[in-house]
């Protein structure tokens, strides 16, 4: 089933704010052998954390599977690093949709604010979700 | 590591890592990302893929950690890609994945480096770019 196209322009906030703690950034920069020490040096894809959870939010909102979404573009611009002890939220917006082969392109952008209200970072992504019906094999 | 300034025209990398399933289990882990796909054979053949495939962040981390190595960690401003082509990983070995670079562009105090992302010899992220802050002292 596509996607509703009212969607543009809809905002999604992520449930709750993600507290970045040493723990939770160590883990991740072990996950995927971040090089130095990820206390002083933040991974820069770990706000993909938070803007993943707001993208959830999305999909459980218009009950979408996850397993039909593939990601196919993502994009992040730094306002400055993330540090540990920053305590981010996050607001998906829809900013396009269109439909090829079947497939909807959701194109969303993802403000990630510090507890001041400061955008620490934009990371803005297209999401390919294959409806399911074209891809019965 | 890089400790002379980046210039441009400098080839940096490449360098090569192998993801296998259980990176993508702790990946899955470290990022709350438990996409099925990802993780069960079935679930991404019953949506046209042709098997477990890498998560596409866990292809750019790749691509920060290269970018990390090779300016000795310098501050990412930008960094993305589209993911054009999937890492399948298979259930024994590994996907290798080459991550090349050259600097694109050195102004203002930002280094662009244009990337060249593959998977057994395919290019599998389509334009990736990092653009890193001129690293200090360098």
């Amino acid at each position: 089933m596509p996607v509703d196209p009212s969607l543009v322009g809809r905002e999604f906030p992520a449930p709750a704010p993600l507290t970045v703690t040493a723990e939770r950034v160590a883990a991740f920069a072990s996950a995927v052998g971040h090089p130095g020490d990820p206390l002083a040096s933040v991974p820069p894809t770990f706000p993909i954390v938070l803007a993943f959870d707001a993208m959830a939010a999305f999909l459980d909102a218009e009950a979408i599977d996850l397993h039909r979404i593939v990601h196919g573009e993502q994009r992040f611009a730094y306002e400055r690093p993330l540090a540990i002890g920053d305590e981010l939220s996050a607001t998906l917006t829809v900013t396009g949709l269109r439909q090829i082969g079947g497939a909807d392109i959701i194109a969303t952008s993802s403000e990630l604010t510090d507890a001041t209200g400061a955008v620490v970072c934009t990371g803005r992504a297209t999401l390919v979700h294959s409806s399911g019906a074209e891809a019965a094999q | 590591m890089t400790t002379a300034p980046l210039a441009a025209g400098d080839v940096l990398g490449p360098s090569t890592f192998t993801i296998t399933r259980a990176d993508l289990v702790a990946y899955a882990e470290a990022s709350g990302d438990h996409n099925p796909i990802h993780q069960d054979e079935d679930v991404a053949r019953s949506v046209g893929l042709p098997g477990v495939i890498a998560h596409g962040m866990y292809t750019l981390a790749l691509v920060g950690r290269a970018v990390a190595e090779w300016t000795g960690g310098a501050e990412v401003v930008d960094l993305g890609a589209k993911f054009t082509s999937p890492v399948v990983v298979p259930a024994e070995g590994g996907a290798e994945v080459v991550v090349g670079g050259t600097v694109k562009s050195v102004a203002d105090g930002l280094v662009t480096l244009a990337l060249e992302v593959t998977c057994g010899g395919q290019k599998v992220l389509g334009m990736p770019k990092a653009v890193v802050k001129e690293p200090a002292g360098a």
